[in-house]
């Protein structure tokens, strides 16, 4: 029998971006636009995932998975959907202010589990909007719709209601209590909020809300590899699915001398220093087993593994290196950080199919496994539901790898530019 | 369930602190300094101004030692110890031992061992040891009669100077039922005889964390609310997650962002209604303990006789050199600090003293204070905050070292936490730290030497440390930096050096970039 031979990287890499690409496909409803947060069934939409739809569908068209109409008609019913949606108090409406509640129920449209009014979400949404816009550049009456619509619903959003006292913004508001203080400090995936916060011609953010965050920011030597800490990888990877943000740099990336793209590279390495290091002794990390990030995990639950109490987590925000974690591995997340080390990431996937095939199922990489947790069966345990997130930034980010769309298609986008500039951010593109 | 048991070693207690038979002396005509609030402020200024000879008189009107002793340090260490050793217990096979058994906890004996440890740190500080020392000591309220004078006791004292170190008392909280419902604070909590199946802890404070860890560790299924997003607000975010998971490992159930707003209650069960985002739910509990800060005591001084202003926030205001308004009265401790803590009164102290009695010139400003959380992990911090840097414009670079790449937390079993050294970006000064450990009070005073004394991390780096020991984390981190200094340049010319060394030809020792 002759031996299969190995994939090449653009194969393996065009098998899992096609992957993650059909979950737009597959948990889609036609009728408004929505799709499903996760695989599972019965699960609402949410909205931070429906933006990653409306980019994936133009990567989708340029990689010939879709017709460009069945893109455009998928994006204007979208659009369409959230134009004319219920924007008011009543705790079911779609959205308040311009903004939209983080799910939403897949049929009516309206919120579901008291979600909250998502700032960070609406955001997600909104560049994939804004994608959308840039891409349908056609004058046709659907492309125009498409730009005017997307336009519109970006106007719309008050920024300036949600923002705190001190300027920056709130992370989301309740019809039942108000606005929600997490107490967001330090760094995070809200760069792309600032963006698009400070860019809006109609309520911004104030100039000043961007350094007020940004004042929280940690400059950290760990492993002698010095960045701009957050223990989740996503963390280092959402702003960048639709911003390039390559030898463009804020006062605090001038002050560092590096900028946020090279940031997370450094985050990768420290990930996969944390996991070559494996101080808490978890089955399968090494060199090419990497990856700690939000997401699910096997339960709550204490279990004495080998003499030793381990305590797992079901959904989490797990880091690295200050934690939490419970040896699960995001092979998603991995894989989003190809763009600043692919050697590292394309390694990762090729160790975690060769080692752990079980995680792999009808080629799409799931959001997370565990090899420590001591599974019924053979193999790891492995996340049950696709996560609309995980394959939302897989496809965007294999696409900016391979070919920089989305990159150059915010690039083309003023208010992105507008809101970068806004916050301090020169060089580069920005020139 | 908190009338504390009078047992041998509470009247030891008290017969070291408050003795049931003391008279207080005849008043001098005059004294140099009078003290009142006999805490670790009021003591450490009583003894050094009567150690430099001068004639003394402190006023205390409950038990010497103050917070410290009697409610807040000495007993909540004790405990803690105890809780520690049933977490140990607990986790025995996690170190390679067994549990024995059916873990079962002796309450009683908990609180009894707490009253010996009292009993036993209060020898140091008896009214026999202060009168060795030449302090006069005079039990009863103070109150000011005039700029220069104080009753207590039917006694007026003279002064030429006097210091007000009267401590601070646990805030009240305002949620509506509260008060009639019952609740506990640090003054009250240590004199509880059994532990509470439910208690819940209002507060996410040092106070709250420590405790409810605590109590927990003790059998009780704790619920600790915290207004704030996070715990230990001031401190950085890092910290406090690795508190919150700490927490949540031991079962203390978490709710953040969660505002207790009313309390009732039904049959001996306290209802408390919480609200997180805007959703209400109610938790029945048997104890409610708060602690949400701590506000100055200033009640019956009669402040306003001596020309000292105050007001009830802040406590009294007082100069950089600790003077009030009154240039014959200074104040020392919480009653006029923001930093509450044991070691910083008596820092003030020191200074008070010296500034009151001999025109010294020293700063308040000038004090590097540091301070622990005693939870586990310990969470200690001394110097500046990052945040705090950054907005007064000053760059900064972080040094982390996390516990469990310290092989002595590995060989320990301790391997939660970090060392952060903060730095002033392009210099090796220390602005600051963090340290998250099991003993990270012990680490931190380290820290506070070097920044004390102008130590850069180069210096540390060279000090040989013992090994293996947890402290070295914080040359680990002194030793990254140095590894910084290595530019490309320098390697480079180390590289050309070394290979003129082994004689290679100038075409092969390449160039420095």
């Amino acid at each position: 029998m002759v031996e299969a031979p190995a994939k090449s990287d653009d194969d393996l890499l065009d098998g899992f971006q096609r992957a993650a690409f059909n979950y737009f496909v597959e948990h889609y409803n036609p009728t408004n636009g929505l799709v499903a947060d996760v695989s599972r069934v019965g699960a609402p939409a949410s909205i931070a995932v429906v933006g990653f739809a409306l980019t994936s569908y133009l990567v989708g068209v340029e990689r010939g998975w879709m017709t460009r109409a069945e893109a455009a008609t998928r994006a204007l019913t979208t659009l369409r959907f959230f134009g004319d949606s219920d924007q008011s108090q009543a705790p079911d409406a779609t959205g308040y202010k311009g903004f939209f509640y983080h799910f939403l129920d897949m049929t009516s449209g309206r919120r579901v589990w008291q979600s909250e009014l998502s700032l960070i979400d609406t955001t997600l949404l909104l560049a994939g909007m804004m994608t959308a816009g840039v891409y349908f550049s056609a004058d046709t009456l659907e492309e125009i719709e498409i730009r005017e619509r997307a336009d519109a619903i970006y106007r719309r959003v008050d920024w300036q209601w949600a923002s705190a006292d001190g300027g920056t913004a709130w992370q989301g508001w309740k019809p039942e209590g108000g606005f929600l203080h997490y107490g967001w400090e330090g760094y995070s995936e809200g760069t792309i909020l600032y963006a698009l916060g400070l860019g809006s011609p109609s309520r911004p953010l104030s100039a000043a809300s961007y350094g007020a965050w940004t004042a929280t920011y940690q400059w950290e030597n760990i492993y002698d590899c010095e960045f701009l800490y957050a223990g989740p990888l996503f963390i280092h990877q959402f702003s960048h699915a639709w911003i390039d943000f390559r030898a463009i740099r804020d006062p605090f990336m001038r002050e560092k001398g590096s900028d946020y793209f090279e940031n997370s590279a450094r985050a990768t390495y420290v990930q996969r220093e944390y996991a070559r290091r494996n101080p808490f002794s978890f089955v399968g990390y090494g060199a090419d087993c990497w990856g700690v990030s939000a997401g699910d995990g096997p339960g709550f639950t204490t279990l004495e593994i080998d003499g030793r109490k381990r305590r797992f987590q079901g959904y989490a925000a797990r880091g690295a290196p200050y934690g939490p974690d419970d040896g699960t591995i995001s092979p998603s997340a991995a894989l989003a950080s190809l763009p600043f080390a692919p050697e590292l990431a394309l390694s990762c996937m090729r160790h975690i199919g060769a080692c752990y095939p079980e995680v792999i199922r009808e080629g799409r990489l799931p959001n997370s496994f565990n090899p420590t947790w001591p599974a019924d069966g053979p193999g790891s345990w492995v996340s049950q539901d696709d996560f609309g997130l995980d394959q939302g930034v897989l496809v965007l980010m294999i696409e900016n790898y391979r070919s920089g769309l989305i990159w150059s298609l915010t690039r083309r986008c003023p208010y992105i530019g507008a809101g970068l500039r806004r916050a301090g951010f020169t060089g580069g593109w920005l020139s | 369930m908190t009338a504390p048991p009078v047992d041998r070693f509470h009247q030891a207690l008290l017969d070291s602190l408050h003795p049931p038979t003391w008279r207080n002396p005849a008043s001098a005509p005059r004294y140099d300094l009078v003290v009142i609030g006999a805490g670790p402020a009021g003591l450490t200024a009583a003894r050094g101004a009567a150690a430099m000879g001068a004639k003394v008189a402190l006023v205390e009107r409950g038990l010497i030692g103050g917070v410290c002793i009697n409610t807040g340090c000495a007993p909540s260490k004790a405990i803690i110890r105890t809780a520690r050793l049933y977490a140990d217990m607990r986790d025995a096979t996690d170190f390679g031992g067994q549990s024995p058994g059916e873990i079962t906890i002796d309450f009683a004996a908990v609180m009894q061992r707490m009253r010996r440890v009292q009993a036993r740190l209060a020898r140091g500080d008896s009214v026999q040891r202060l009168n060795e020392a030449g302090v006069e000591v005079f039990f009863g309220e103070a109150r000011f009669v005039g700029p220069g004078a104080i009753a207590v006791a039917g006694e007026t004292l003279h002064f030429g100077k006097a210091i007000v170190a009267t401590g601070a008392r646990p805030m009240t909280p305002t949620i509506p039922g509260l008060a009639e419902a019952g609740y506990l604070t640090n003054e009250t909590v240590f004199a509880l005889t059994e532990c509470p199946p439910r208690l819940l802890v209002i507060g996410g404070g040092p106070l709250g964390c420590e405790l409810a860890q605590a109590f927990c560790r003790f059998g009780a299924h704790v619920i600790l609310v915290q207004d704030e997003p996070m715990f230990l607000p001031r401190e950085e975010r890092d910290a406090a997650q690795i508190l919150s998971d700490a927490l949540a490992r031991d079962g203390v159930e978490i709710h953040l962002n969660t505002p207790a707003v009313a309390v009732r209650t039904e049959g001996d069960k306290r209802i408390v209604d919480l609200v997180s985002q805007g959703d209400k739910f109610s938790v029945s509990v048997d104890v409610i303990l708060t602690g949400i800060g701590r506000s100055p005591n200033l009640d019956g001084l009669n402040l306003e006789a001596a020309g000292v202003r105050y007001d009830a926030e802040r406590g009294i205001h007082v100069d950089d050199f600790l003077r009030t308004s009154n240039r014959r009265i200074y104040a020392a401790g919480d009653v006029c600090m923001e930093h509450k803590f044991t070691h910083a009164a008596a820092a003030s102290a020191r200074i008070a003293v010296r500034n009151a009695l001999f025109a010294g010139r020293r700063r308040l400003s000038a004090l590097v204070i540091p301070w622990c959380t005693y939870t586990d992990p310990e969470i200690a911090h001394v110097g500046i905050y990052v945040r705090e840097a950054r907005r007064a414009n000053v760059p900064v670079r972080t040094f982390t070292v996390l516990m469990h790449d310290v092989d002595r937390a590995v060989t320990d079993g301790e391997e939660d936490g970090f060392v952060k050294i903060h730095v002033r970006d392009g210099t090796d000064r220390i602005l600051g730290a963090t340290v998250v450990a099991r003993h990270a009070g012990e680490m931190i005073n380290g820290l506070s030497l070097a920044i004390t004394s102008g130590l850069g991390l180069p210096a540390i780096a060279r000090v040989i440390q013992a090994y293996p020991t947890q402290a070295s984390a914080i040359k680990l981190a002194a030793e990254a930096f140095s590894r910084t200094r290595l530019t490309p340049w320098r390697k480079a010319l180390a590289g050309l050096w070394l290979a003129w060394r082994r004689g290679l030809p100038a075409k092969e020792r390449g160039r420095p970039h």
